[in-house]
């Protein structure tokens, strides 16, 4: 092979310019590549373009299960009920208040506890995995001892915080104790990301910062939160997400009676229980849409990038 | 290298595609070893085994019954078996059904009608109540299995004539909290069918009608308007437990039960419970009809329970109405009632002398049901009782005008399946 490849190479680069000859190899690489990648990007645009747009075309239709006979195409007609509708901008008032409450205090949480594992001097292992522990426990299994705990006369937390009344069934206390679960499940979650953000400060430039006579606070306000820009925005824009499309705590703690539902809640009650795939396909759409927004939001307005990448084509 | 590497992979995809098929082909391997499986999708009935296994028996090898335990949530066992009908699962014959879905399965049709011999038996000797149940426009679609009703529990140590209104009863509570004794009045009142059941026998009780009767229009007629007055009026005169907006049965009879209440609205299976859990309490438990809401026209109540259909993606329907007749024949419902607590839909089987004492109440029950309350039928049930139960909730915001058309207006729409489900 390498005897013969030599006078080939130097035969080709006669013909044309060395260049091309080398584009020529790198095409047919570049071609077993795209082959290579074919069929798992067919099936990743299979399963993840196909329902999306199966969806859309269910969105265009009046189509409800219990009456196959009068599914027809309606257009628009099912945005409009649903965004005339009233428990659908509950349902959105209410995800939007917990997606905010619930990511404020885990960003406050998460980065403390980001600190406490960085420069835990004893038993850092011993942290770190006691910190997870509520990310590794299921959310419904959670979500149900929560409930357990918050229910009237046989809950621990609800004797101890309100002994008369049943905390689960007023609508702020509710919305409180979901805001809670959520917190303390993917606080951890936050706590990791941040560390990993932590991590690309350099000490240097905190010693400097303290030679130079800046406050603790100071230093991390001054010197960390813009060393860990890109980390923090990227953990917010994971966590906004995340928090939009809430399900399992609401579903377990309150089914989204008193109006605690969000908009998940309200699309799994008339998709699968109402068994209405128009206005429920409707209903993906627009948290398809909303997440959509979110994200670009994250990415354009305030600039989130993967850690690292910030350098490379962004404003 | 070409034709052992095909090779190879023909031999992975083989493997991969048995893989896959094995299950299937198992479950088929079972059907025709065994001869025809009929499968019976159930809720959870601690002593209904032993149902099947008797019917095995009858059947004499023509089929053998597979009993499938469904979720013991009535949403979960709805959702598991509409999901499945959807996608024209083919291994589902008997299906338990609530009686408030028959509507919905049949309009989709997704469940068998009943005809000729079948039928006539499947109707005979039901009492007229749970007969209605089985049916949807004019035709049937199911054999009632068995049925249930709630009644009016008092204690006869605080209450000497059980009142026949709720105007009565909310005068004799009123008189015995005068009397510093126990003069609650439960029922169950949060924000669920629960809450539902109870407007639904105070609108049975005057004779109206929420929907028109082929459940095409939200009609809230003069009875369904009063009734909605009666149930403000119950809630807001104070005789009520002060949680009336959290409680569901459980609560009710645990409430009862621990002896600060005079009054019960429930299902007999607090009768059996309270003996085991407060035998004090229970020497003093008597029963009686619901109460009504003019005098001399006596109360009426909503009936529930189950009832039997087959699939319409059943290969073998012919076994699988058959299986249905053996499981709710009179000596499975007796057995059943007496071991499961389930009320029998069959007149006869509560002359029967075992019934007598697993059942002391049950010539008000069979009274009952001779002339219940019906829910709403609908195809759309499901909309029309989230839509109820959300906008009765808490019954004493009710303004019985105001309510009622804001019900017209949510309730078309649910049955129409236009609007957004709460």
């Amino acid at each position: 092979m390498s005897a013969t490849a030599p006078p080939a190479m130097a035969n080709e680069a006669t013909k044309r310019p060395g260049r091309r000859a080398l584009s020529e190899g790198k095409r047919a690489e570049r071609r077993l590549g795209w082959l290579l990648c074919a069929p798992a990007a067919i099936v990743m645009v299979a399963v993840t373009g196909w329902p999306i747009l199966y969806s859309v075309w269910l969105s265009l239709q009046r189509y409800d299960l219990r009456f196959p006979n009068q599914r027809e195409f309606v257009g628009l007609a099912n945005y409009a009920t649903v965004l005339t509708n009233s428990y659908w901008w509950q349902a959105f008032g209410v995800t939007s208040l917990i997606t905010v409450l619930s990511v404020v205090i885990e960003l406050v949480l998460g980065m403390a506890l980001a600190l406490v594992m960085h420069w835990a001097f004893v038993g850092r292992g011993l942290v770190r995995t006691v910190t997870l522990v509520p990310y590794g426990i299921v959310t419904v299994v959670a979500a149900f001892s929560w409930r357990y705990a918050w229910s009237q006369d046989v809950g621990y937390l609800a004797r101890l915080f309100s002994p008369e009344g049943a905390p689960l069934t007023e609508r702020a206390s509710a919305l409180a104790i979901i805001v809670l679960a959520e917190v303390w499940k993917t606080t951890p979650f936050m706590a990791l990301l941040l560390m990993a953000g932590l991590a690309l400060v350099p000490s240097e430039l905190l010693r400097a910062a303290a030679m130079d006579g800046a406050s603790a606070w100071q230093r991390f306000t001054k010197v960390i939160v813009p060393v860990m820009r890109p980390a923090i925005l990227v953990a917010l824009l994971f966590r906004t997400l995340d928090a939009f499309r809430i399900f399992d705590n609401v579903f377990v703690l309150t089914a989204g009676s008193q109006g605690t539902s969000s908009v998940s809640m309200l699309t799994f009650n008339n998709l699968i229980r109402g068994l209405n795939l128009g206005i429920g396909a409707t209903m993906s759409v627009l948290i398809f849409l909303a997440v959509a927004a979110i994200a670009f939001v994250f990415v354009k307005v305030f600039g989130t990038a993967a850690p690292g990448s910030e350098k490379e084509g962004r404003r | 290298m070409g034709r052992p590497t095909r090779g190879g992979r023909r031999a992975a995809v083989l493997l991969g595609a048995a893989l896959l098929v094995a299950p299937a082909l198992a479950a088929c391997g079972a059907a025709t070893d065994d001869g025809i499986v009929v499968n019976l999708y159930n809720p959870p009935e601690e002593n209904l085994s032993k149902v099947v296994e008797t019917c095995n028996q009858r059947a004499g090898g023509r089929y053998r019954i597979a009993l499938t335990t469904l979720p013991r949530g009535a949403d979960g066992q709805r959702e598991q078996m509409v999901r499945r009908l959807a996608a024209g699962d083919t291994d589902m014959d008997v299906l338990n059904l609530d009686i408030t879905w028959t509507p919905e399965f049949a309009e989709a049709g997704w469940i068998r009608e009943w005809t000729g011999r079948h039928k006539e038996e499947a109707e005979r000797d039901v009492l007229p109540g749970p007969l209605a149940s089985t049916r949807w426009r004019g035709r049937t679609y199911a054999a009632a299995k068995n049925s249930n009703v709630q009644l009016l529990w008092y204690r006869s140590d605080l209450v000497e004539e059980p009142p026949t209104t709720w105007q009565e009863v909310i005068r004799t509570a009123q008189e015995l909290q005068q009397r510093g004794k126990p003069g609650t009045v439960l029922l169950t009142g949060a924000q669920y069918e629960g809450l539902v059941v109870n407007y639904s026998n105070m609108v049975g009780a005057l004779d109206g009608h929420i929907l028109s009767e082929d459940g095409s229009r939200a009609v809230l007629d003069d009875g369904a308007v009063r009734a909605l007055e009666t149930l403000r009026d119950l809630a807001r005169s104070g005789v009520t437990s002060p949680s009336l907006t959290n409680q569901r049965e459980d609560d009710v009879r645990l409430g009862f039960q621990s002896g600060n209440a005079a009054f019960q609205v429930n299902w007999p299976f607090v009768h059996p419970a309270t003996r085991a859990g407060n035998p004090q309490v229970f020497r003093n438990m008597k029963w009686a009809p619901l109460p009504g809401v003019e005098p001399g026209k006596p109360g009426k109540a909503t009936i529930g329970g189950a009832n039997y259909t087959v699939s319409s993606y059943s290969r073998h329907p012919d076994e699988a109405f058959d299986a249905v007749l053996c499981l709710r024949d009179a000596a499975n419902q007796k057995f059943q009632a007496v071991k499961d607590g389930l009320p029998p839909t069959l007149a006869s089987v509560y002359d029967e002398p075992e019934m007598a004492e697993a059942y002391p109440m049950r010539d008000v029950i069979r009274e009952q049901l001779r002339n219940p309350a019906l829910r709403p039928m609908t195809p759309a049930y499901q909309n029309v009782s989230t839509v109820l139960s959300t906008v009765l909730s808490p019954p004493s915001a009710i303004d019985p005008k105001a309510t009622a058309d804001r019900l017209r207006k949510e309730l078309q729409d649910a049955i129409e399946s236009k609007g957004v489900l709460p």
